[in-house]
Formats: C-alpha cells, sequence, structure tokens
C-alpha cells in the first residue's frame, strides 16, 4: 500500500509541471474586432508581482492559422496567452511575431515553442538579442526573481522582415513593417487589413510615457508615414486600443517637446546631466511613469541631438 | 601598459563569471575592490582622497550605455601638488577599468567630464595620481537602470555611420570673467565603442571587442589631456573638460582604436585670448 502509494506520488511529480502547464490560467483577452483579440498589459514596470505582463499582447485568428503578437514579460505570461488563444481555437498557431527585442514583449517566446511554429521579427532583432539577451536576463533576475526568469529562453526569429512581409492565416493577410530605428532599432509592426486593426508595438505609446531606445529623430521621421496606414484602430505596445490616427497626437507632442527641449539646451551649452532634469518637463502631468523614464529619453535623445 | 594587462585579466574573469556562477550571485557577496587596487595599481596604499578629486554621477543610471560622469580636482590654489593622472573604475562592470586620463603639465585641467556604460549596482571609485606619487581615492555608488535600457548600443546602423568623425566645441564659461584664461572644450569621437563582451544566443560566440582606446588632446604642441580608453566608455565617446589656454591657436585631436585605425583633427581655437 505504502509502495504503491509512492509510486502515485512519484507520478504525480512527474506530472505536475504538465498538469501546471494544462491549468494555466488564461489571460483576459477582449475581441476588439472580429478575429482580433488582446490584452492589454498594466501600466507598471516589470514586477516579481505583475510577472511582467505590462506590454500589450494578443493574437489574430485566420481561417487556417493563428498568429500571436508578442509573448509578454515571463514565461508565465506566455503560458497564460497560450491559454486565451486555445480557448477561442483550435488552429495551429503558425507564427509568432515579435514587435522588437524589449523584455516585456518578448520574454514570454518559450511557451510558443513547436513544431509548426515560426518565430517572426524585424531583420535587426536577432543582432538585438545577442547584444541584450544576457543583460536581460541578468538584471530582471534581480527585480523578478528565479522563478519567473529561470525558465525564459531568448529565441532570436527564423522569419525575418526586411522591409514588408505578408502573412497568410487563411483568408486573413497580416502586413508585417519593419521601420528605421525608431522605438528601438528593430521595430516592427502588424497591420491586418480585413478588420483596419495596426498592431503598432512600442512605436505608439498612450498614457504610459513613449520610451526612446532607438533614435528620436527617426521616430519622428516615422510618424508620417505610421500616420499614413490605413488602420481605425490601434493597438499601441503600451495603453488602450483607440481609434486611429488620433491614438498618435499624445506621442507626437511628447517626442516633439523632447526634440524641442534638448535642441535648446545642447545650443546653450549645458552639459548632458542638464537634459534629464529639464527636458520635456512640461510633459511629466501628461504621462504615467514619467519619472522613469523621461530623464532617460532625454539623455538618449541628447546624445543624438549633440551630433547635429 | 599595467593598465591593458589589467583591463585583460578582468575581461577573463568576466568571461569566467558568464560562464559559471551567475554575475548577480557573485556581486553580492563579494566587494571587488581590494582584487581591483591589486590589478589596476599594483596594491600601491591608497589615501582619502575627499580634498583631493571629486566624482559626480547621477545617483540611478538612468540609461544603462550613457551614464553622466564628471571628475573635478579640489587642491586649493596654493597646493604645491598637481593632479598628474585620474583613474576612474566602475567596479561591477565586466571591464572595471574605463579610463585613465593623463592631464597635460600646463594645461591646469580641473574638470573632466564623460559618458560610460553601468551594467549593475555598482561603486564607481576615481583615483587621482598627484605629482608626490601618491594615490588618492573618491567613490560614489550608482544604481543599475531598469527596464528595457541596456548597455549595448541604439542604433547599431548609426553608430557604423559615425566611425571616425570628430567634433570639437568650445564653450564660455559663464562664471569666470572675460579676464580669464580657464576654457571649457568638448571632443566627440564617433565610434560605436562596441564592448564586445555580448554572447551571441544563436552562435555562443563573443561578438570581438571594438573601441576607443587611445585618445591625446593637444593645444597646439602642449599636451592637454590624454585617455586611455576601455569598454565602459560609451558609444561615441565624449570627453569635456576645462583647461587653461596657452594662446595656442589650434587645438588637435588624435584617437586610436582597437582595430588600429587612427583618427585625426585639428581645429582653429576661437579667440584664443592672451
Ligand atoms: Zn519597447
Amino acid at each position: 500500500m505504502a509502495h504503491g502509494g509512492s509510486v502515485l506520488a512519484l507520478l504525480l511529480m512527474l506530472w505536475a509541471p504538465t498538469i501546471a502547464r494544462a491549468q494555466e490560467a488564461e489571460l483576459p483577452v477582449s475581441e476588439v474586432a472580429p478575429g482580433i483579440f488582446v490584452h492589454t498589459g498594466v501600466t507598471a514596470l516589470m514586477t516579481r508581482e505583475n510577472e511582467g505582463a505590462i506590454a500589450n499582447v494578443g493574437f489574430v485568428i485566420g481561417d487556417s492559422a493563428v498568429a500571436v503578437i508578442d509573448t509578454g514579460g515571463s514565461v508565465r505570461e506566455g503560458r497564460q496567452l497560450l491559454a486565451a488563444v486555445r480557448s477561442h481555437s483550435d488552429k495551429p498557431i503558425r507564427y509568432v511575431i515579435n514587435t522588437h527585442a524589449h523584455p516585456d514583449h518578448s520574454f514570454g517566446n518559450a511557451a510558443f515553442v513547436g513544431d509548426g511554429t515560426s518565430f517572426v521579427g524585424h531583420k535587426a532583432l536577432p543582432r538585438a538579442l545577442a547584444a541584450r539577451g544576457q543583460f536581460y536576463l541578468d538584471g530582471f533576475r534581480r527585480t523578478m526573481g528565479d522563478v519567473l526568469i529561470g525558465e525564459v529562453r531568448i529565441i532570436p526569429p527564423t522569419v525575418l522582415v526586411e522591409d514588408t512581409l505578408k502573412l497568410d492565416l487563411g483568408r486573413r493577410s497580416l502586413t508585417l513593417k519593419a521601420w528605421p530605428p525608431a522605438h528601438s532599432d528593430n521595430d516592427l509592426t502588424v497591420f491586418d487589413e480585413r478588420s483596419g486593426t495596426l498592431f503598432a508595438g512600442d512605436m505608439v505609446f498612450l498614457e504610459h510615457i513613449p520610451v526612446v531606445d532607438g533614435s528620436l529623430k527617426g521616430w519622428l521621421r516615422a510618424l508620417g508615414d505610421l500616420t499614413a496606414i490605413p488602420a481605425e484602430r490601434v493597438v499601441p505596445g503600451h495603453g488602450p486600443v483607440s481609434a486611429w490616427p488620433a491614438a498618435l497626437a499624445d506621442e507626437r507632442r511628447y517626442l516633439e517637446t523632447l526634440a524641442t527641449d534638448i535642441r535648446a539646451l545642447v545650443k546653450s551649452g549645458k552639459p548632458i546631466m542638464a537634459a534629464a532634469e529639464h527636458a520635456a518637463a512640461a510633459e511629466r502631468p501628461r504621462w504615467q511613469l514619467f519619472d522613469d523614464y523621461n530623464a532617460r529619453n532625454a539623455t538618449a535623445a541628447f546624445s543624438e541631438i549633440e551630433w547635429e | 601598459m599595467t593598465g591593458h594587462r589589467a583591463r585583460l585579466l578582468c575581461i577573463a574573469s568576466l568571461v569566467a563569471i558568464a560562464l559559471g556562477a551567475p554575475a548577480a550571485l557573485a556581486a553580492e557577496t563579494y566587494d571587488p575592490w581590494p582584487g581591483l587596487v591589486q590589478d589596476i595599481f599594483s596594491n600601491r596604499p591608497m589615501n582619502d582622497g575627499n580634498d583631493v578629486i571629486g566624482i559626480e554621477m547621477p545617483a540611478r543610471a538612468e540609461d544603462a550605455a550613457i551614464v553622466p560622469v564628471t571628475l573635478r580636482t579640489k587642491l586649493q590654489p596654493g597646493d604645491s601638488r598637481r593632479v598628474v593622472a585620474i583613474t576612474l573604475v566602475i567596479d561591477e562592470n565586466p571591464a572595471p577599468m574605463a579610463a585613465k586620463f593623463t592631464l597635460g603639465p600646463d594645461a591646469n585641467v580641473t574638470e573632466i567630464s564623460t559618458r560610460v556604460r553601468v551594467n549593475n549596482y555598482t561603486n564607481v571609485h576615481a583615483v587621482a595620481e598627484l605629482s608626490d606619487g601618491k594615490l588618492y581615492v573618491s567613490k560614489v555608488y550608482v544604481k543599475a537602470s531598469g527596464g528595457c535600457s541596456a548597455p549595448a548600443g541604439k542604433n547599431v546602423e548609426e553608430a557604423k555611420n559615425h566611425l571616425g568623425q570628430m567634433r570639437y566645441r568650445q564653450f564660455t564659461k559663464s562664471e569666470q570673467g572675460p579676464a580669464t584664461s580657464t576654457r571649457e572644450a568638448q571632443i566627440m569621437i564617433g565610434h560605436p565603442n562596441n564592448s564586445g563582451l555580448q554572447m551571441d544566443q544563436v552562435t555562443q560566440l563573443y561578438i570581438p571587442a571594438f573601441f576607443v582606446n587611445e585618445l591625446h588632446i593637444w593645444q597646439d604642441d602642449s599636451p592637454v589631456l590624454a585617455m586611455e580608453g576601455g569598454i565602459s566608455i560609451s558609444e561615441d565617446p565624449n570627453i569635456r573638460f576645462t583647461y587653461v589656454s596657452n594662446g595656442a591657436k589650434h587645438f588637435r585631436a588624435e584617437a586610436k582604436d582597437t582595430d588600429g585605425h587612427v583618427f585625426e583633427h585639428e581645429w582653429k581655437v576661437e579667440n584664443p585670448g592672451t
């Protein structure tokens, strides 16, 4: 009896991870257009408590396949997203698209590794992951802990987007566009023509202060082409799903203010340290997480604009 | 020479850490400074640098790739000693010796600002060597940045386009009257200053390092400032400094990188004075 019990316990132990995976809670998603599902991340920094679930992630269901767009800030969030996909569709997940290298968008990749699933990204994404992956793992281990970060794998894309690429999901075609350096140097947007939905990744921020980790000038230049995308609604990287292109107004104002202020500081010979303190100060009341990112944006922008 | 050797040793130990125990764990349980004093300064005695050398950095590295640092000499005007060199050490970085600045004997450099990468929560030490042959140390503590910031480049293609460009700028120092010959200037060098320590996740190989390791600045033929640089200096190395004009009409800079490129430029000094 005792013997049988321990065998059972052993079997349960062996099964436990599988059971946990199968029963992972579903990430709450809403269907923002027919076949388009979005989970809206909390506006916060990635922590142990929020399991890194701060970015918007989603999926698109075609007649023959599903595409997942960003996988979240932990493998746990990735598995919850997978559970949400499975509760809405049993079609194969043919594509996992990463809008860029940042951990809140790609740390969930490992949950989707499997036969028949291709990872898709900007042509510069592999290089960014190579240069930053280990640093991100070390840094977020400190703030999110071993349990969440220990299972994260840096998974580079196998399908690269050089300029634009169409992916067919069965009577539903997604248009992927690789951008020159803007929010980062590996930004990708995903447009679903059928529903008029643009997954903008971190090319678009609402409520959450925009984060400059590529090129401020490049980002401002990209806004024109971005506006021209004939979408009805945007799923931004952070913030609520919103009407397009009106959703761009706040971000444009912030980036323009930042550039104007930095140009004035550079012109008057102020040191880079002054940028962190003064640039875009007028924008403080208009954004969440302003004090977490504005000084950093200003520092990065200063080092770019001083070369003009 | 010793500086080069120390840096190489540090790179070797980083590789060992990266391949073995998690770096974060090592950082929490062990103060690298005594070992760094041995490697970089041959265990020479360290004196309190409170009245000799100041170091200013933001308490948090907002952008891990671009953390401003200012070094300020504090010797009183009547002091017979002078600052010969200042070494900047970022204890927890993969290559801790960020830079060694050698100050021109007649240039009276009192302030040097640059930008560095900060990988971790770390002490940053400034060690001044005075003409009496003694070392004086000051330090600050800097918290690593959070979020998606990283010490690696933001715009890798643009960094390549900048390669070898040099800019010089002269500032008017507002607190100085027109009678003084103290000036403030800045040299910018376009260079990716690639740290080379990130492992390529696909090939499992380390990307080779490629950085500016030497910079010399002169006014006419008189040395103002020299820097022996490491991979902790930010992309597009930027050095801003004060000096006393000797009336020179030209400013000249020469930089060398680890691939053997030599970048040289000469500028006319605006308003040379005296
Ligand atoms: Zn991002």
